[in-house]
């Protein structure tokens, strides 16, 4: 089966805008190593990868956006940041971002930065925010983390798209002028359906792990109660 | 998802091109993508003579024009949206055939056309050309912090044993009497993601315990015993091609 993938590809936004996303990725990557490094221990550095590769896999399901010939995917910011929270979410994000434009040519080198700071930096970022309030407001239940997993992975998918809106309003190499608004307007419903179906498969997920390892789950690490109570991992035949 | 991605685009040879340290080719190709993208668009000749230089590379290599040209189908989505730029760009317009299409929008059409065409052709050739285990090796002898390292060789692990369990639960459920056909195939994928991933943590975690074990700290063998780091005259012949490109990247600017 050909599955496609694509981020911005080169020649999409102008060089000088590129520049400075790309800064601005650089230099909040670097912040994210940094607090990373802390958190890396030897549970999170296989999780890590782990959920570099989910993400990697799930990113060649590619749904195109025929009306405006953009086609969007599902980003994984919200599961990273669920499982191994927002500093190593980014990293994981970024890194296979990173590795799709150098081998796969999957979304342009010199657009690295733009990619990097929707998928990596804002999609994460967004998630965790809802994450953390969500799981203090929502009942301390499966539900209420089915809840928060879903909305989070929507939501953040949806802020995202709109991350290469205004990277395209400030620096699109063609002025589409007042179809910049219905540019807008695709983006976000489109996304919006992108995010149902990533926040099924977050949720899902999460739900899985927080049932049978929820000393894995990054995000209710913090939370005095566990949302499940521990059930060790069965052996048996694998 | 068929074969691990680690190996699907790497192709075994002994041309000069593979021969290259990896930190060259990875040096080599940012370069030359960022002359790409910084050349201005109505500098038509300029991206003929890049399109030279990727199809020297290529031929150095040993990469068909067909391999290449079919795996370059992964923009077809961005192609498309550059299709509709002219219909859709504001400002002049001009008659072509009967339909009323924007100056500045055809003119964006072939900017994002030539360039994301070359960045991908680029991109193929490293990846035809370097093995992800050296790509690593490479982005980590480029000085690329280690956090960032460990995840990617983790990152393309994995990725088969994800591939695997995959596979194995998939013949598990069919062997059930589950029929794979879409529509009945939803709610069992569903509840598998969550298994899947369980299962591949789990035994991507005996991977890792498995190679601390064997004496790993976080970098791979090859780079700290220093084996095949490339030497002075490695990174001189590597230069040449984006050399090449910055400086018509350069007169480009300086002509328009």
């Amino acid at each position: 089966m050909e599955t496609l993938a694509m981020h911005i590809s080169n020649g999409i936004i102008d060089g000088p805008v590129a520049a400075v996303f790309a800064a601005l990725a650089l230099a909040a990557l670097t912040v994210c190593v940094l607090r990373g490094r802390r958190d890396l221990d030897d549970r999170l550095a296989p999780m890590a990868g782990l959920v570099a590769a989910f993400i990697f896999a799930v990113q060649m399901l590619n749904f195109p956006i025929f009306t405006a010939g953009v086609s969007g995917h599902l980003l994984g910011g919200a599961l990273a940041a669920m499982l191994v929270g927002p500093w190593v979410g980014a990293l994981c994000v970024a890194v296979v971002l990173v590795v799709q434009a150098l081998i796969f040519g999957d979304g342009g080198v010199a657009m690295l930065g733009l990619n990097i700071t929707n998928m990596a930096l804002l999609g994460t970022a967004v998630a965790y925010v809802l994450i953390a309030v969500l799981l203090r407001v929502l009942p301390r239940t499966r539900a209420g983390l089915a809840v928060t997993a879903f909305v989070a992975a929507m939501i953040s998918v949806v802020v995202a798209s709109q991350g290469f809106v205004l990277e395209y309003w400030l620096g699109g190499t063609t002025d589409l002028g007042n179809n910049l608004g219905g540019l807008a307007g695709t983006m976000a419903g489109v996304h919006l359906l992108i995010g149902i179906g990533e926040g099924l498969i977050t949720a899902t997920t999460v739900l899985t792990v927080a049932k049978v390892r929820p000393d894995l789950v990054y995000a209710l690490r913090s939370l005095p109660t566990p949302v499940a109570p521990a059930v060790p991992v069965a052996g048996g035949a694998r | 998802m068929g074969a691990g991605h680690g190996h699907v685009l790497y192709r075994e040879s002994d041309s000069p091109v593979h021969r290259l340290p990896p930190e060259v080719k990875i040096a080599a190709m940012v370069v030359f993508t960022i002359a790409v993208v910084a050349t201005p668009r109505e500098a038509f000749w300029a991206f003929g003579a890049y399109a030279l230089l990727v199809a020297v590379v290529a031929a150095l290599a040993r990469v068909g024009p067909r391999w290449l040209l079919s795996r370059a189908l992964i923009e077809v989505p961005f192609v498309v949206f550059a299709v509709a730029l002219p219909f859709l760009g504001s400002g002049d317009r001009v008659e072509v055939l009967g339909l009323s299409l924007s100056v500045d929008g055809l003119h964006g059409a072939w900017n994002i056309l030539a360039k994301g065409t070359l960045g991908v052709l680029v991109s193929l050739l490293l990846a035809g050309t370097t093995t992800t285990r050296d790509l690593i090796v490479g982005l980590d002898r480029l000085h690329c912090p280690q956090v960032l390292t460990q995840i990617a060789t983790f990152m393309l692990r994995y990725l088969d044993v994800l591939v695997g369990e995959a596979r194995r639960m998939r013949v598990a459920r069919i062997s059930r009497g589950d029929d794979p056909r879409f529509l009945w195939q939803l709610r069992g994928f569903a509840a598998g993601i969550g298994a899947l991933f369980l299962r591949a943590f789990e035994r991507g975690e005996r991977v890792y315990l498995a190679m601390l074990s064997r004496g790993y700290t976080g970098r791979m063998p090859a780079v700290w015993q220093g084996e095949g780091a490339a030497s002075v005259g490695q990174w001189l012949v590597a230069a040449t091609v984006p050399v090449l490109a910055a400086s018509i990247a350069a007169t480009a600017v300086v002509l328009s």
